[in-house]
């Protein structure tokens, strides 16, 4: 093997419907490091790439949301299995996208894995916490039960290119919800990547949807969306949140707005019940009265 | 044109015994060693299909209750200091590991209990791995379970299985335990030590620190040792309501805390309007599922008198499809009875059905000649003052009672010092709720039968015992709350 | 007299109306059908998944793979389809396996009824039944005349059997007796001027009546109208058979048998395609009705592409060696 040997570069692309493709748009943008050197190109997604992702997102709701609450634990934690192989890999791409040492890289990168099997290991257990018997004032079986809430755009966090990006990312799919994701404007690239993880974690295709490019740009037509049900506006400054919060309410989506976060400290549960709807069933059940009853 | 009828013969198909490599001894396993009991007692493991001794196994003493106790009180310091989220990635590695070598640990359990490969394949298994996914979540959460913001562990908890469910009890028993903190000694039948011991090379392939789990293979002596020792904080046991009582009893008056998974005489309730079909299959899985050998067995069928005739008819006809044999044959329905104790106590109380005036009858079944096998059976004509109704036989027997009203059948489902399981079969809902609202049981299963699911308590009133396995509830147990 | 007789013998009929009290009126019909015992979907569902694991091997399976072959009626009904079409299918039909002669012929070939007469000549004395779809197949949306001289189009033209489709429509919006009064119309359709009768097969397209109470009930309705078989689907819609809804029919005959000592036919149709589909059938059929219905004179696969599968898995038997494309002959 010689010192010379030159690499092959990546060619990053956007992540839709479990498959790789470029910006219907054609275009590309160039994603450079914390010294201005140039990483790579990324896709500059369109309006229609939102499009597309929301359609992909929609079609892969009901098989996600309607699979058992231990099967999307399995998956999850596959892609805990997948990122903790491919750990040097992310360790690298982190450094570079947010111009950390090595051993930074690492904690982030580790915490981004152990982030996956927290939230793995929610999956069959929020509604035991969220949901329950209500003890009405009458003969009546009833049951709160939480619902994911369906297609959900998540703008991911624009400094913390990775480990921000899984902690908005994985609640939102762990009860059942898909999302369309604008990754970090600035540092797309840990993101894009995290599409071949989820490939090869036995996600279904859909569930997750990845869109690198100018965040204004693709996040619009996603908060207008009418198709779409929920917003994480994480990664939306001030002024741009405001507008997108504006354009949400036209279908009255559920709203997360930004705010400060430590990416590093224990998530607690606001991110997994954000997104969720509760439904509440009645049935007649009667104690059974005293002479036979009426059942 | 047309071709005769013929009969449709299954082949066999036996599941191949060369996926497991079963040694021809195993020691006790203590902070992460195998080693001889301390007197150097060994007993043997057989196969309860064939009476083929499977291999000798070291018999635990109190010397080796101690030693274990001290190891996992040693081991208790950091396993309870380590953040929960790293605990919580020990019990996913061993899930994992275990859904690797489902195919080995299936057949292991099959040669050593003597229960089908179908259902080790497809219900034991499954759930044993299930049950280490699930409390491996609960590890880095149990701030958020509803027990106040910082819930402690409890120490060493000392545990004593039953050899219906070998490797499952332990599941039910280890992954809990070991999710919120503490530390265990788990003791398995003396019928079926192996899955416990294979479960001990898990624990060892998976990394986990020496000394978080013991495994003290041996007699009930052991047993009463362990939970007897006063080094140990908590005590969990399943089995016969009788030992359940004498464990009580010992630990009156001590700071341990106990829970207790004991018998049942669940009652399957069959009113006019059940799904018949439906409700056929869920009888059955009720009380031969296993052999009959589980505490939540619908041992007890309560038939609306007004469809009586019809249901046992097609019960009947069901029960003839039945496929009692080698537990190794991927078609055999129903397999051995574990022990010639178990066989002799199914036999006396099936015969004391006959002899207080029950009537008797079973499908025609051919028995193999080796091994401890008992032919499904079934009793009409059964009232409570009958033992078959009162007593639990732990076997493939089925009482039939009847009953005219809802009201009735509540009556006498409730009447037994049990309180375990119960069965209701109708198509209206307001019925199930309403009989399952009056029902003193601990799981009650609407047209359904013998479901489990990690995320779902189980436990028992009355004299089935109390605490909960499974679920948000079963972390109750092993925290100090 | 016997306990049991075949739906299509002369003393089913007296059987059949032994119960004719149900079906004096649209509302009696309707008590009687939803009276039937109900079906909980996940119990049923689970019994048939349960049966699905049994293991069938070796002699067992070279024993299913033969039955599976000798029960199918091999099926064209495309609207491309020509007379070479159907005289290739027919040739297949008799002789599935070029290189292998022990391979038994298919129960019948099964075809539109403007094909019949050809799929009679291409069978001549094979032994090899023609059936024939009628009743304006597969949607069943026409006028009843149209629909019983397509069915006197297939008998005169040579149909051993007919399968009809129900008026789906007609079920759905609870007209029972219309249901069952076409179905008695078709069944006089097919009587032949020598007195014998094409037998009948009653298809209920299982996935637009979509609820297993439904089948039942339309099972019964059938049986009681006079069906020598019962069938769940055309194979034309995105849900056809499965094996629970192969269940529901299965326990419907034995229950109507044991109840009016009449035997009728079971013929899933559409979706079978491999021969681990067409074994679960088998042992459906064997756990729930028995040794009976193992023939094909009770049991039908409506299948076309099964053949091939059943062929390969039966060289693979015999040989030892996975087979492929290129050793089975397209029809």
């Amino acid at each position: 093997m010689s010192d010379t040997r030159l690499s092959v570069f990546k060619t990053y692309k956007l992540f839709v419907g479990g498959k790789f493709p470029r910006s219907e748009s054609g275009r590309v943008y160039e994603v450079t490091d914390s010294k201005g050197r140039w990483l790579a190109n990324a896709p500059q997604s369109s309006r229609k790439d939102a499009r597309d992702a929301v359609v992909a997102a929609r079609k892969a709701f009901g098989g996600w949301s309607g699979a058992t609450a231990y099967n999307r634990g399995q998956v999850l934690y596959r892609v805990a299995e997948m990122l903790q192989g491919r750990r040097e890999q992310f360790v690298r791409e982190v450094g570079e996208a947010e111009g950390l040492s090595k051993s930074k890289a690492a904690v982030i990168v580790d915490a981004a894995i152990d982030r996956w099997v927290w939230y793995a290991g929610w999956t069959d257990k929020i509604a035991q916490i969220v949901g329950g018997a209500n003890p009405v004032a009458g003969p009546y079986f009833n049951l709160s039960s939480p619902e994911p809430t369906g297609v959900v755009a998540v703008l991911a966090p624009q400094d913390s290119s990775f480990l921000g990006l899984v902690s908005v990312l994985a609640p939102v799919i762990a009860t059942g919800n898909t999302a369309v994701v604008v990754t970090s404007e600035s540092a797309p690239l840990p993101a894009l990547s995290l599409g071949e993880v989820l490939a090869t974690s036995d996600v279904p295709g859909g569930v997750v949807n990845l869109l690198s490019g100018r965040t204004a740009e693709i996040a619009a037509p996603l908060a207008a969306h009418q198709d779409v049900n929920a917003i994480d506006l994480a990664g939306a400054d001030g002024v741009l949140a405001k507008e997108l919060e504006i354009a949400a309410a036209d279908n009255l989506k559920r709203v997360r707005r930004p705010q400060a976060v430590d990416w590093a400290a224990e998530p607690g549960t606001e991110r997994l019940t954000a997104f969720l709807e509760t439904k509440t069933v009645w049935h007649p059940a009667g104690a059974g009265g005293s002479a036979g009853s009426a059942y | 044109m047309t071709t005769m009828p013929t009969k449709f013969e299954y082949a066999p198909a036996p599941e191949s015994r060369a996926v497991v490599d079963i040694a021809p001894s195993y020691g006790l396993f203590i902070d992460g060693e195998f080693t001889e009991a301390a007197d150097g007692r060994v007993f043997k493991t057989v196969s309860p299909s064939s009476e083929e001794v499977l291999s000798e196994i070291a018999q635990a003493g109190e010397a080796d209750v101690d030693r274990a106790v001290r190891a996992a009180r040693k081991a208790f310091a950091s396993w309870s200091a380590l953040p929960g989220a790293e605990r919580a990635k020990y019990l996913f590695r061993i899930a994992r590991i275990i859904q690797e070598r489902s195919r080995e640990l299936a057949v292991l359990e099959t040669l050593d209990n003597g229960k089908p490969i179908r259902e080790t394949r497809d219900a034991d298994l499954p759930l044993v791995a299930a049950h280490f996914f699930y409390y491996a979540g609960w590890a880095d959460k149990l701030g958020h379970a509803g027990y106040g913001p910082d819930p402690r562990p409890l120490g060493v908890a000392g545990q004593v299985i039953p050899w219906n469910f070998p490797l499952l009890m332990l599941a039910w028993k280890i992954a809990p335990a070991l999710a919120t903190g503490n530390t265990v000694v788990l003791k398995p039948a003396e019928t079926t030590p192996l899955s416990a011991l294979f479960f001990a090379d898990v624990c060892r392939q998976a990394g986990l620190p020496k000394g978080v789990v013991n495994i003290l293979t041996g007699y009930g002596d052991a047993g009463a040792a362990l939970v007897a020792h006063p080094d140990v904080n908590k005590v969990a046991f399943t089995g016969s309501t009788a030992v359940g009582k004498a464990i009580a009893r010992s630990i009156a008056g001590t700071d341990k805390k106990v829970t207790l998974e004991l018998g049942g005489k669940g009652a399957n309730i069959v009113f006019d309007d059940a799904p018949v079909d439906q409700a056929v299959e869920g009888i059955v899985n009720g009380i031969f599922f296993n052999q009959g050998q589980v505490c939540c067995a619908g041992s007890r069928l309560l038939l609306q008198e007004s469809v009586a005739d019809e249901v046992l008819d097609a019960l009947k006809r069901r029960l003839s499809t039945l496929r009692v044999g080698d537990p190794m044959d991927k078609n055999t329905d129903v397999g051995a009875i574990n022990s010639a104790e178990q066989l002799a106590r199914i036999t006396a109380l099936a015969d004391s059905g006959e002899a207080e005036g029950a009537e008797r009858w079973s499908p025609a079944c051919e028995l193999p000649s080796s091994g401890y096998w008992f032919a499904p059976t079934l009793f009409t004509g059964v009232t409570q003052a009958h033992r078959i109704a009162r007593e639990e036989i732990f076997g493939p027997v089925l009482s039939v009672l009847t009953f005219r009203t809802p009201a009735e059948a509540v009556e006498k489902a409730n009447n037994s010092q049990y309180g375990l399981s119960a069965g209701i079969w109708t198509e209206k809902g307001s019925r199930i709720l309403s009989v399952a609202n009056q029902l003193r049981a601990g799981v009650v299963w609407a047209n359904t039968f013998n479901k489990f699911d990690p995320t779902s308590p189980f436990g028992g009133y009355k004299e089935s015992g109390f605490g909960r396995e499974g679920g948000r509830h079963g972390l109750e147990a092993y925290l100090d709350v | 007299m016997p306990i049991t007789v075949p739906a299509h013998s002369p003393e089913a009929a007296a059987r059949l109306a032994s119960l004719s009290d149900a079906t004096a009126s649209d509302s009696a019909l309707r008590r009687f059908l939803h009276g039937l015992p109900g079906v909980d979907a996940v119990g049923l569902e689970g019994r048939a998944a349960s049966l699905g694991t049994r293991s069938i091997k070796t002699t067992a399976k070279a024993y299913a793979i033969d039955l599976a072959i000798s029960m199918i009626d091999l099926t064209t009904l495309e609207g491309a389809d020509t007379p070479g079409k159907v005289r290739a299918l027919c040739a297949k039909g008799v002789h599935p396996d070029p290189l292998d002669r022990t391979t038994p012929r298919v129960a019948a070939i099964c075809v539109y009824p403007d094909m019949v007469k050809v799929a009679k000549e291409a069978l001549g004395t094979s032994g090899v039944r023609v059936a024939s779809v009628a009743t304006a197949f597969p949607a069943g949306r026409a006028a009843l005349p149209v629909k019983l001289a397509d069915v006197a189009d297939a008998v005169a033209a040579g149909a051993d059997e007919v399968d009809m489709v129900i008026d789906r429509g007609a079920f759905l919006a609870g007209h029972y007796l219309k249901v069952y009064d076409e179905i008695r119309a078709v069944r006089a359709a097919c009587a032949r001027p020598d007195g014998t009768s094409a037998h009948l097969k009653v298809i209920f397209e299982t996935g637009e009546l979509s609820t297993y109470d439904n089948i039942r009930r339309a099972s019964w309705l059938g049986m009681l109208a006079g069906a020598d078989f019962i069938k769940t689907s055309t194979g034309k819609v995105a849900v056809n058979a499965t094996p629970p809804n192969t269940l529901i029919l299965l326990e419907a005959v034995r229950d109507f048998r044991a109840t009016v000592g009449v035997q009728v036919g079971v013929k899933p149709a559409g979706g079978i395609r491999t021969t681990k589909d067409a074994i679960k059938f088998l042992v459906l059929v064997n756990e729930t009705v028995g040794e009976d219905w193992l023939s094909n004179e009770w049991f039908r696969f409506g299948a076309s592409s099964l053949l091939n599968d059943l062929l390969m898995q039966r060289q693979k038997l015999s040989t030892g060696r996975y087979s492929g494309p290129d050793y089975v002959t397209v029809d």
